[in-house]
């Protein structure tokens, strides 16, 4: 029975690979111009892949390449544009026609929406790039359903175990597996970095986007095609929040060492304090967020490749050669995403808590 | 960089912003805050229920090693006593026969003295028989030599004879 149960859960990993290259395989005609041909050729995967990588307003779970049919459903495009526009991205049947809301018009071309006028031209500067006027877009795209995801499965998995707590001082069930990782988080990360009488204040934020990472980068490893951590404005975001809370709470002994540093000579002193300030100011939060977004984009191009190979080494070892290539390179390269993904949520939680453990230290020599 | 910037999108960025926020504070408030709590009691608890167990352990010790304290201070007492009812015992012995000792000599003292001083008595009174007997004889005697010669030695030998019975 356990041996069943085991190959039960090795075949749904091995299915979960699957179906994401099949809906690969058969996905295609993605607004491209010769609709009716399935992508096969190298440009168009890579164009698949980068569209794949970007955030989208609709969730599309597969694309019928032949009819041009997308199987999905659309999500709300919420525009601030001179007054709060809301429609269905539905309107937008994936590029192909302009929407039209309280008589502005909107056109998606590359996953961003400009205005436009009733016919929906855009006007290219001389870098091929559009010209439109782009509203301020607050729609609950793809990756923001994919957030809410995060932080619903995180509200429901965390506060059952808090409600464990009630019952007994030892959780039970599923609860058993997340009260390890908060001690983990705090013990390994919080507390030899902050510092053990700081680092209670800041535990709400780094178990959050510990989890938070964690969850986001898992989804993205789901047939689902979520990317929500390689979306540069998600990292950007969650580097500002770090960076905001350790300058806010930094300790009057790390201002005098950043802004005036005690035993250099005097001339040094501005010198260092420019150099401290764009370090704690610009350079580290640029290195979490290009990190966390480097990584987990590269994770997905990698594992997004590789499956492609079955199409694009199909004339040089045949259909199930590369098939075989394919699944066992990506099956290989998605575990090592699965640890990617823990280790990204890792390494952005240590670094922030470095960072306020640097803010908040109090030195007691002088 | 060009792509990077083009890809920022500041709608994102502040559902992000938004959902990030709340997130952290619906967590603080219904996950972070009773977890942490929870795990911050449970440890003191373990932490004081080790404490504790070391203090009764360390208790346990002390109250044998009282025990053992006290067991051996009884042991020495006993054998104090034990000893010193020997002592009592010799002493009381050794005295015993030594006023014996002494009431015997004193005894055979005042026996000998008594001897003594009968004997003395006795040859006083002796001496004084032999010397009224001397008398009577001598009396006799005289009176006899007035008679008759041969009266007077009958009479010293019968009176002679007399003395020897005596």
């Amino acid at each position: 029975m356990k041996v069943f149960h085991k190959t039960l859960k090795y075949s749904v990993v091995l299915l979960l690979t699957l179906s994401s290259s099949i809906a690969f395989a058969g996905g295609g005609g993605d607004n491209h111009d010769k609709k009716g041909n399935p992508i096969d050729t190298k440009e168009e995967i890579n164009a698949y892949i980068k569209h794949h990588l970007q955030d989208s307003h609709d969730f599309t779970f597969y694309t019928n390449g032949e009819t041009g049919t997308h199987y999905g459903f659309p999500l709300p495009v919420i525009l601030w544009d001179e007054g709060l526009k809301m429609f269905m991205s539905s309107k937008f049947h994936h590029g192909e026609t302009v929407a039209e809301a309280d008589g502005n018009y909107y056109k998606l071309y590359h996953g961003k929406i400009y205005r436009t006028d009733a016919e929906g031209t855009i006007n290219y500067d001389e870098h091929h790039h559009p010209t439109n006027v782009k509203p301020l877009d607050f729609s609950i795209t793809k990756s923001v359903v994919g957030m809410l995801l995060a932080g619903l499965l995180m509200i429901l998995g965390f506060s059952a175990l808090a409600r464990g707590y009630k019952k007994g001082p030892i959780p039970t069930g599923f609860s058993r597996v997340l009260e390890p990782l908060v001690i983990y988080v705090r013990d390994e990360i919080a507390r030899p970095n902050i510092g053990e009488k700081k680092y209670r204040k800041f535990m709400s934020f780094l178990l959050t986007v510990f989890f938070f990472i964690w969850i986001a980068n898992l989804l993205g490893l789901t047939p689902l095609g979520f990317n929500i951590t390689g979306q540069i404005a998600v990292t950007v975001c969650l580097a500002l929040f770090t960076a905001v809370i350790y300058l806010t709470n930094g300790s009057k002994d790390f201002w005098a060492h950043t802004l005036w540093m005690p035993g250099v000579p005097v001339i040094l002193r501005p010198i260092l304090a420019i150099i401290e300030l764009v370090g704690f100011v610009l350079i580290k939060p640029f290195s979490l967020l290009v990190r966390l977004f480097a990584n987990i984009t590269a994770g997905h191009f990698v594992v997004m490749s590789l499956i492609a190979l079955m199409i694009t080494m199909k004339d040089a070892f045949g259909a199930v050669g590369s098939t075989g290539m394919s699944l066992v390179l990506s099956l290989f390269i998605t575990l090592i995403e699965l640890l990617v993904a823990f280790l990204q949520a890792f390494i952005f939680t240590m670094l922030s808590s470095l960072f306020i453990g640097m803010a908040v230290e109090e030195h007691d020599h002088h | 960089m060009d792509q990077l910037l083009n890809d920022f999108s500041p709608g994102l960025f502040f559902m992000q912003a938004i959902i990030l926020l709340i997130l952290i504070l619906l967590m603080r408030k219904f996950a972070w805050k009773p977890i942490l709590d929870s795990l911050n009691d449970r440890e003191a608890g373990i932490q004081d229920a080790l404490d504790a167990a070391d203090k009764a352990r360390k208790e346990l010790q002390n109250l044998r090693s009282d025990n053992e304290r006290i067991f051996n201070e009884a042991r020495t007492e006993r054998d104090n006593m034990l000893k010193e009812a020997r002592e009592l015992k010799e002493s009381m012995i050794n005295d015993a026969k030594a006023e014996a000792q002494a009431e015997a000599e004193k005894i055979v003292a005042k026996a000998q003295e008594t001897i003594a001083s009968e004997k003395k008595a006795a040859i006083a009174d002796l001496k004084s028989q032999v010397a009224g007997l001397s008398v009577e004889i001598a009396e006799k005697v005289v009176r006899k030599e007035l008679t008759s010669k041969e009266n007077q030695m009958e009479l010293v030998e019968s009176m002679l004879g007399d003395v020897t019975l005596n």
